[in-house]
Order: C-alpha cells, then sequence, then structure tokens
C-alpha cells in the first residue's frame, strides 16, 4: 500500500469528506493560503475556495461559536484551533454550548462539527505551545474525543468524525504530523470508541495513546530483545472509550503501564485506570496499575527540560522493567 | 519636537541593539543552535522604541511574541535575554521561557506572551493595582493588530476606559496577523476608531517614525499619569520577516515587502539626526559599533553559561 504522512492523511480525509458532502466546510485561523500553521489544509483552499476553506480573524471564541451555530442548522463545519492551548479560549463556546445544546434542547438540535487541534510537545515552543488537554473534554459529556497516533488511523478516524452528528475534539500531535505509514487511496471509517492493538503480546499491556503509541512499539521492540513480551493497545478514541479491549488485554498479561503525555494529575491514565480496577480484570492483577506520564509542571523551553518533561522510549522501558519486578 | 541629543543617541542605540539581537538569533536559528521558533520584529523597531522611551524607568511594560524589541528598549540586560533565547540558566528565565516568554520582571518589563491577546486585560490588572495602591507609575500594553479581534481586547479596553485606568495601550500594526492582512480581518479603516467606542482617544501614528511615535506616546502617558483614563496608540508599521520560522511568505509579494524597506526606520532616523546636525556621521558610526559590541558580548555570555540541571526540572510551578 501507498504510504503517506499524517498531516497528508489529514487532507486527504478532509478532500474528500468535502467533495462528496457540500455541508463540509474548513474554518480557522490561517487555514488558507497558509494552510494552517502546520500545513494540514495546504492546497485546499484553490480547490475548494475561499467559502469553504475560511480564514478566520484571530478569534478562537468567535471560530468555535461560528462552527456551533453553523452546525445547528445543517452545516459540518470542521473548525481549526490552531493550537490546543488556545481551546482555553474557544472554551464557553465548546463546553457550555456545542457540547450542551442537544441535551439541554430535550435532543431535538444536533451539532456536527469536528474541532481540529495539535496538542503536545517537542518543538521547543514552550509553555503556550505544547499543552495536551485532553482529560478536560472527556470531563464533559456531550463532547466526543479523538487521538489518533497513525496516518491510517488518522485518515478513518477523521472521516468518521466528520460524519459523526456529534462535536467531536479531535486531538492531533504535533510530532506525528510528519511521520509516515500505510494509507488506503480510497475513503472509509474507523469507529469512533474501537480500540486497536498495535501490537500483540503476553507479558505486560502498555495503554499509550497518541504520540506515545509510536513510543511504546519502540519500546516494545527494545523489551523483546530482552524476552519481553509487551502488548501496546491504542484507545484511538478516549471518549467513548472501548474499555473492552483494554479489559481483555489486561486479563491476558496481569500487567499494565499507562503512557501519555499530558500531566499526570487527573490526566486520562486515572480513568483508565479506574476503568481496569472496576471490571473483571481485577482479579487478574498481578501489580498495581502503573502511570507513566508528563511531569506536573508546565512545558519548559529549555531543550533538556523539555525532553524530561514527557515520557520518553528509554522511561518506557523502564517502567515495564519497575513493573515486571 | 526639538530633537533632544540624548534622548536622541539613545532611541538610535536601542534601535540598533534591537536590529543586531535580531540578526543575530536568526542566524543562530539558521545554524540549528537554538530550537522552537521567533518572531522577529526587524523593521518595526520605532514603534517599540519611540513608545518605551516616553516612559520613565519605573513604569510597567507588557510585551507580546513579538517581543525582543519591547524587552531592549525598557533597558533589558541584553545577556540574560540572550541566555534566556538559549535556554541556559543564567537566563533571564532560567531557560524556561524561551524567546515568546521573556520577562524582566526586575526591569518591569511583565513579559512577552505566547497567548495573542493574553496581555491585554493583564494591562487591566496592573493599571487598577497602581490606581489601588495609589502609585505614580503606568502601564503599557503592547499587541499586534491580529491581536485586536480578540474578545479580551474589547473586554479589557472597556474595562480602562470604565475605571480610567493608566494604561496606554500600542497597537503595533504591522498589517498582518501570521498570513491574514489587515484588509481582511477588519471592516474600518483605522484600528484606532475602535477607541471611541469605549470612550477612550484613538491614535494612529507612523509607527516607523521614532520621532512621531515617540511624540504620540508622551502624550497618552501624560494623560495616563495625570489619572485622565487609556489611550489607544496604533503604530502602522511592516515585518520585513516571515510571521516565525515556519512561514513561506505565500500572502504578500515581495514588491509590497520591499516598498516598505524603503521606509526603514533606523536609517530614517539616522538621516533625520545627521540633517539636523543632532550627531555626526562618526558618532552615529560609534553608536552603532558599541551596539554591536554589546550584542556581542551577549552571544558570549549566553554561550558560555550552563544549561539548567535536570534534578530542578520540578522548581518553581508554585510560590
Ligand atoms: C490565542 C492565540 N491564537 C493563535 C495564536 C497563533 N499566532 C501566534 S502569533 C499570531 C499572529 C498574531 O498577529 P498580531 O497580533 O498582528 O501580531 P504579529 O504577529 O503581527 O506581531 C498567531 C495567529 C496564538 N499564539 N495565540
Ligand atoms: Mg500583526
Amino acid at each position: 500500500m501507498r504510504e503517506i504522512t499524517y498531516a497528508e492523511a489529514i487532507r486527504e480525509a478532509l478532500r474528500q469528506e468535502m467533495a462528496r458532502d457540500d455541508s463540509v466546510f474548513l474554518i480557522g485561523e490561517d487555514v488558507g493560503t497558509y494552510g494552517g500553521a502546520f500545513g494540514v489544509s495546504y492546497g485546499l483552499i484553490d480547490e475548494f475556495g475561499e467559502e469553504r476553506v475560511r480564514d478566520t480573524p484571530i478569534s478562537e471564541a468567535g471560530i468555535m461559536g461560528a462552527a456551533t451555530g453553523a452546525a445547528l442548522i445543517g452545516m459540518r463545519p470542521v473548525a481549526e484551533i490552531m493550537f490546543m492551548d488556545f481551546t482555553t479560549i474557544a472554551m464557553d463556546q465548546l463546553v457550555n454550548q456545542a457540547a450542551k445544546l442537544r441535551f439541554m434542547f430535550g435532543g431535538k438540535a444536533k451539532v456536527p462539527l469536528v474541532l481540529r487541534t495539535p496538542a503536545g510537545s517537542g518543538t521547543g515552543a514552550a509553555a503556550h505551545h505544547s499543552q495536551s488537554f485532553e482529560a478536560w473534554f472527556i470531563h464533559v459529556p456531550g463532547l466526543k474525543v479523538v487521538m489518533p497516533s497513525t496516518p491510517y488511523d488518522v485518515k478513518g478516524l477523521l472521516l468518521a468524525s466528520i460524519r459523526d452528528d456529534n462535536p467531536v475534539v479531535f486531538v492531533e500531535h504535533k510530532l506525528l504530523y510528519k511521520t509516515r505509514g500505510p494509507v488506503p487511496e480510497e475513503e472509509y471509517t474507523i469507529p469512533l470508541g474501537v480500540a486497536d492493538v498495535k501490537r500483540p503480546g503476553k507479558d505486560v499491556t502498555i495503554v499509550a495513546t497518541s504520540i506515545m503509541v509510536p513510543r511504546a512499539l519502540e519500546a516494545a521492540e527494545a523489551l523483546a530483545e530482552e524476552g519481553i513480551d509487551a502488548e501496546v493497545v491504542d484507545p484511538r478514541t478516549l471518549k467513548p472509550f472501548d474499555g473492552e479491549t483494554v479489559v481483555t488485554s489486561v486479563m491476558k498479561t496481569g500487567k499494565v503501564l499507562i503512557v501519555h503525555e499530558a500531566c499526570k494529575t487527573g490526566g486520562v491514565g486515572a480513568e483508565i485506570a479506574s476503568r481496569i480496577m472496576e471490571s473483571e480484570a481485577f482479579d487478574y492483577l498481578e501489580a498495581p496499575i502503573t502511570r507513566l506520564a508528563g511531569l506536573d509542571i508546565p512545558v519548559p523551553y529549555n531543550r533538556t527540560l523539555e525532553r524530561h518533561r514527557v515520557p520518553q522510549v528509554e522511561n518506557i522501558v523502564a517502567a515495564v522493567k519497575d513493573l515486571l519486578v | 519636537m526639538e530633537l533632544q541629543r540624548d534622548l536622541c543617541v539613545d532611541m538610535l542605540s536601542q534601535m540598533y541593539k534591537i536590529r543586531f539581537f535580531e540578526q543575530t538569533v536568526d542566524d543562530l536559528f539558521a545554524r540549528g543552535l537554538v530550537h522552537g521558533t521567533m518572531h522577529l520584529s526587524i523593521g518595526q523597531e520605532a514603534s517599540a522604541v519611540g513608545s518605551i522611551s516616553a516612559l520613565r524607568v519605573e513604569d510597567y511594560i507588557l510585551s507580546t511574541h513579538r517581543g525582543h524589541g519591547h524587552c531592549i528598549a525598557k533597558g533589558a540586560d541584553i545577556k540574560l535575554m540572550m541566555a534566556e533565547f538559549m535556554g541556559k540558566e543564567t537566563g533571564y528565565c532560567r531557560g524556561r521561557g524561551g524567546s515568546m516568554h521573556i520577562a524582566d520582571i526586575e526591569g518591569r518589563n511583565l513579559g512577552a506572551n505566547g497567548v495573542v491577546g493574553g496581555g491585554i486585560p493583564l494591562a487591566v490588572g496592573v493599571g487598577l493595582s497602581l490606581k489601588m495602591q495609589g502609585r505614580d507609575e503606568i502601564v503599557m500594553g503592547f499587541f499586534g493588530d491580529g491581536a485586536a479581534n480578540q474578545g479580551s481586547f474589547h473586554e479589557a479596553l472597556n474595562m480602562a476606559a470604565i475605571w480610567s485606568l493608566p494604561v496606554v495601550y500600542v497597537c503595533e500594526n504591522n498589517q498582518y496577523g501570521m498570513s491574514m492582512s489587515t484588509r481582511r480581518a477588519f471592516k474600518i479603516e483605522k484600528m484606532a476608531q475602535r477607541a471611541a467606542s469605549y470612550g477612550m482617544p484613538g491614535v494612529t501614528v507612523d509607527g516607523n517614525d521614532v520621532v512621531e511615535v515617540y511624540e504620540a506616546a508622551s502624550e497618552a502617558v501624560e494623560r495616563a499619569r495625570a489619572g485622565e483614563g487609556p489611550t489607544l496608540l496604533e503604530c502602522i508599521t511592516y515585518r520585513w520577516k516571515g510571521h516565525s520560522k515556519s512561514d513561506q511568505e505565500l500572502y504578500r509579494t515581495k514588491d509590497e515587502i520591499e516598498s516598505w524597506k524603503n521606509k526603514e526606520p533606523i536609517r530614517r532616523f539616522l538621516e533625520l539626526l545627521i540633517t539636523q546636525r543632532v550627531i555626526s556621521e562618526d558618532e552615529a558610526r560609534k553608536i552603532e559599533e558599541e551596539a554591536r559590541r554589546t550584542i556581542g558580548e551577549a552571544l558570549e555570555y549566553a554561550r558560555a553559561s550552563p544549561e539548567p540541571e535536570v534534578d530542578t526540572i520540578l522548581e518553581g510551578v508554585y510560590a
């Protein structure tokens, strides 16, 4: 199969869905000629024009509100917030409006929109351009939260997210944009709420999200050389969450390490750990559930500190070994 | 305005330092010696220097992501600034902040800001505090044309106005956000027109004319200090370089960029000073050389400075 990058896979999904469905349009800062800060929508303005690839002023609350209002009466906006850090400014429109309108209106309205936004550190962009807020959004009834880790997944999940009738927070990762992988040319969807076992194994389960998936896979290869067979599970969507795949894996291995980039305190790892504890997998646990996550500090600018702020391959290897002793 | 020699020498020197600092860091980035991104204000030096020169040392500023100029004009120690830029422990923010977050708290620069429009409401709080404490200082809040379309701008200007706070808002209108031009992002001719809707004076000046900026800023500063409330000062200028390090500049033409180079702020000021015999060509050369030397020394200092220790990583989150 042909290989393309994660960014190209997103662009292809946007292009195919815009060609298929006239109600889909893009709205965000510099998404037109500039192609977005990471070039993801580059070239789409030439194909679809300024109406459907709409540049906005720097007004995140306005972008989110415009997308929500448009979705309420029949459009399918794909809004882009340039960095996940700035979803803070869009918060009221997303959390109080988009997420709740359907419920508050007794199910008589729907808000089919996607909010695409890049999260994560590793680019030297410091504390205002590096954050991972996914845990905030899983806390909000009415929102779905998707966090793809591969070019294949990002295309199928984005198509499914645009076709979903609910507001979906679609969290991309800056360091994944240039990663390559096989992606079918035709349209396909990956249902929201289905995890993927990225590597089968029998000794330990590593549940990893986003950029931590490739890191966990690399760690698993290193562990394999030492005779440790790790299974890597990527939830792919955090809400809805595929508990069954995780539970099945833990029942097989008896040990689980949860890895994410966001701060440990209040992170999605806590939620995943609780799901496991509340499940039938509890009786199969041979060791305490372990979380490896970002330090509880803002992301520092200095390159070395920035690297130490988030789990790296060597930290995953070490954490698995600690879990097995 | 009568051109006072000391003030002019000072402004010229600062403009040179800003230019050389940014040329130096641009080069560091090109050679892979720093990571991340940066926003250069080459071509915009006059707005930073003209406006900040109207302040007293004890006054405050709030800066932006394009803030190297503000920091230098406010009197920062360029050694510590360069060290911060390179992520060193000796830097203003111990290497934690980098270009987008440089702050010189002692020098009363309350920081650059990575969030567009993030500093505008902070200026309200600083102004409010100065007023509540009965102090004589004022605060100057910088932001770009793009930031003027954030909700924070509208909320903050209204609050500063209704409470008559000692704030001077300076909008550096360099005609673009990232790629979106002011022609596309505004439906009005001049951003400063918005001042009327908050009940404060709005003034638009040639932001590449350091003397004009200085004069307008001085008036606004006087008003603020006299308890008459905030002013919105719009400086029309232009950034010569791309928005940041990832910009292909597809949204503007080479001709447009070239046309702005004719309004180069440093050369304009220099010519004025020489024709008006405020300084001689010889003196001008010395000022330029001195500025170059300052930046060179800052670079050496930063290079020789230590990196932060990894075991200090958890420090500094809470007081
Ligand atoms: C809230 C927020 N939205 C978007 C960005 C990304 N961004 C950084 S600078 C910039 C353009 C800012 O334009 P302007 O205010 O005119 O300042 P300039 O860069 O022209 O100096 C954008 C969109 C950001 N940093 N913060
Ligand atoms: Mg601008």
